[in-house]
């Protein structure tokens, strides 16, 4: 029996306004500004708009602040700002060799041409808590700098290409398919597949990529090179009719070089896996081409060993955090009918299992 | 879609469309004097949209779509006829209705003294960045030097 | 690529985009839900000849995702120009068309559109057809939407009666005049007097 039920409208209304107060905290604390949450959590700003699919660090510092934090509810928000934006086109592909690195590494080439450029990372550090953090107002200390590398730094695979050793992508200007317009259809273009990776959850990518490092659907990876930076975004504007650039923004980039021992159809050679992500999200770029390559089996002629991260549909339809997140929290909503019917079914399998062993004793 | 390269006239006009596309919108405001009179015709409203962001699978293969950014457009045109148009990232309505301004301008009388007082400054600006960044990236940079050889033992 | 960057192509759009297009949009939603009724639909002034409630369509409904066919004289550089600029359509031949626009005896013959497939009914063309007069009367129009009967002015019953017996494929139309649009969905039965 279905019975509709009101009310809850005071419940909610008094709800949102306790939320709204614990936001803000204790008010004898000041109040986070959104600029100081785009300054100084970055990189919680670059999660948001790598999964959130949005470039605008503001509004990603915007939508952290109402989320009190809660990077996954900050993504929902942007996801959801966006759908009220119309669409004015697409950019032309950016051009990632034109980079404006302030970082730049390989961990297959010591030597590499442009070198090895650190630039503000975490890596090397003692993961000791700072506690001189804790104590505002302390001093900077004063970053050194030295002459710039003049021009664009060269991608270092392209050494690899030179010798063949390595496969080469075979460029094109074929409409690549769009995610948000289209509904996902199985089997997935590699285009379609990387638009799904570079938006999915961090953790989701994270893991299934450690996956493949701990054997399943092992593709032994080096990072051939991660760099990150500034590339300019270009646009071809109808009523000029030629492109201009419209703005840059930051990206993470990561090749993987996979070894690869041939198949039926193809030479022993050097694979790849490909990240790129929005902002300084160097985690997730990796994580991002161990899984891109992991799903190439099938073109590569790979044998299909049933590990998670080779499987497309399992990959693609729980890599977004937002539906994820939308179909899991779902249930604590009121499913009070759903949950009578099966009361009433568990009550009448009981009535009939009583009866039957009855009707056994007599 | 395929867009033939701008003859080298237009060239220059890229270049300015670009330089105001990515000037700080506060520092555009202060470099920009106030709208000629009588005021420019708005033939688009400042509107704030999206465009979608493609990379390239690997760098160097087919495209693929990365992702959106916020983009801000403007069209007008002057009391002269020049039409100004911008595309600006982000949601600054003035900014891209300064763009435009300056874009319309650009093709009038008044081109060398905005280039001069405008196109020049924020180019300074630019370039002061980017350098002071790239100087700071570059004192990160790896010098390796060999402790023993493989070979030496 | 033609370029005419005149002030009749960059002007004649909304001076008010989200209220005009949102009030358009319900304007063309209303059309399609009660088939058959006229309502009146402003806001853009486009080049001649296209029609202020076809443009004012065009603007609310498309962008840089739906080709638009345009048909015999609205085919000109003046409306070209306006379209790119206005709404960034790419403007391409009748079958690829998500939108197309024109006189029905420029539109024919109707078979040329798309008419989406039965896993994607919608991937069907909407076709924007101008009228001479717009009224009210002539064939008896009968279907979801509408209550009992309803008359519309119709270029060509035939094709339309051919069309609804595609259901749930077929295209969709919009019938308009001046500043009046009606709306006459693929599930719009048009009977025999």
């Amino acid at each position: 029996m279905y019975v509709a039920v009101k009310g809850g409208e005071r419940a909610i209304e008094n709800a949102h306004a306790l939320l709204a107060e614990d936001r803000r905290g204790d008010t004898g604390v000041p109040e986070l500004s959104v600029v100081q949450i785009r300054e100084q959590l970055r990189l919680a700003v670059n999660r948001v708009m790598a999964e959130g699919s949005l470039f605008d660090p503001d509004l990603a510092a915007l939508a952290i602040k109402q989320a009190r934090g809660d990077l996954i509810e900050a993504v929902f928000l942007i996801r959801a700002y966006r759908t009220t934006l119309p669409r004015f086109g697409s950019s032309r592909p950016v051009d990632t060799g034109a980079m404006a690195c302030s970082r730049r590494i390989s961990a297959t080439f010591k030597d590499a041409p442009g070198g090895q450029v650190l630039g503000p990372t975490f890596d090397y550090t003692h993961r000791l808590l700072d506690f001189r953090l804790a104590a505002e107002g302390q001093g900077l200390p004063k970053p050194a700098t030295a002459d710039p590398v003049a021009g664009p730094v060269p991608h270092i695979t392209s050494f690899l290409n030179r010798e063949g050793l390595i496969e080469t992508d075979r460029p094109g200007d074929d409409l690549p398919p769009d995610l948000t317009r289209e509904p996902m259809e199985l089997p997935a273009a590699r285009a379609l597949r990387l638009q799904a990776i570079t938006r999915g959850d961090e953790g989701f990518i994270l893991s299934l990529a450690y996956s493949t490092q701990r054997g399943y659907g092992r593709t032994h990876a080096f990072v051939g090179e991660l760099r990150i930076g500034t590339v300019a975004v270009e646009m071809d504007i109808p009523e000029l009719g030629f492109a201009v650039e419209i703005g840059e923004v930051e990206l993470t980039e990561c090749e993987t070089v996979n070894q690869f021992t041939g198949s039926k159809t193809e030479p022993p050679q050097f694979t790849r896996g490909y990240g790129l992500v929005f902002g300084q999200t160097e985690r997730k770029a990796i994580a991002m081409s161990l899984v891109d390559r992991a799903l190439r089996w099938k073109e590569l002629g790979e044998d299909d060993t049933g590990a998670p991260a080779q499987d497309e549909e399992f990959v693609l339809m729980h890599a977004d955090n937002v539906q994820a997140t939308g179909f899991l929290e779902h249930i604590k909503l009121p499913h009070y009918v759903d949950f009578q019917a099966e009361t009433e079914l568990v009550r009448k399998l009981r009535a009939e299992g009583a009866a039957r062993r009855q009707e056994a004793a007599e | 879609m395929t867009v033939s390269v701008p003859p080298p006239d237009l060239q220059d006009r890229r270049t300015w469309m670009g330089l105001l596309a990515r000037a700080r919108p506060e520092r555009l405001a202060e470099l920009v004097p106030d709208e000629p009179d009588p005021g420019p015709v708005i033939l688009r409203q400042p509107e704030i949209g999206t465009v979608m962001v493609q990379g390239r699978i690997g760098a160097a293969g087919s495209p693929f779509n990365l992702g959106e950014m916020t983009v801000t457009r403007c069209s007008l045109r002057l009391e002269s006829g020049a039409v100004g148009h911008a595309h600006v990232q982000g949601r600054s309505k003035d900014h891209a209705r300064r763009a435009a301004l300056v874009d319309a301008l650009m093709q009038t009388g008044r081109a060398a003294q905005l280039r001069r007082d405008v196109l020049e400054p924020l180019l300074r600006d630019e370039a002061g960045r980017r350098l002071a960044r790239a100087g700071k990236a570059a004192a990160t940079k790896v010098e390796f030097f060999t402790l023993v050889r493989g070979e030496d033992r | 690529m033609a370029n005419p960057l005149t002030a009749e192509t960059l002007g004649g759009g909304f001076d008010d985009a989200p209220i005009q297009s949102a009030r358009a949009f319900r304007a063309a939603l209303d059309a399609m839900a009660r088939p058959g009724r006229i309502h009146v639909i402003a806001g853009a002034r486009p080049p001649a000849p296209l029609s202020a409630a076809a443009g004012t369509l065009l603007l609310t409904l498309a962008d840089g995702t739906t080709p638009v066919h345009l048909a015999g004289d609205i085919d000109c550089d003046a409306l070209r120009g306006w379209i790119t600029f206005h709404t960034g359509a790419p403007l391409v031949p009748a079958e690829a068309a998500v939108f197309a626009v024109g006189r029905w005896t420029d539109l024919a013959p109707a078979h040329r559109f798309a008419i989406g497939t039965p896993e994607y009914p919608d991937r069907a063309a909407t076709l924007i057809v101008e009228m001479p007069v717009l009224e009210a009367e002539g064939p008896v129009l009968a279907g979801p939407g509408i209550r009992d009967r309803a008359r519309l002015t119709l270029p060509d019953p035939e094709a339309f009666r051919a069309n609804h017996a595609l259901f749930p494929l077929g295209f969709d139309t919009f019938l308009t005049c001046g500043n009046r649009v009606a709306g006459l969905p693929r599930s719009t039965r048009v009977e025999d007097f």
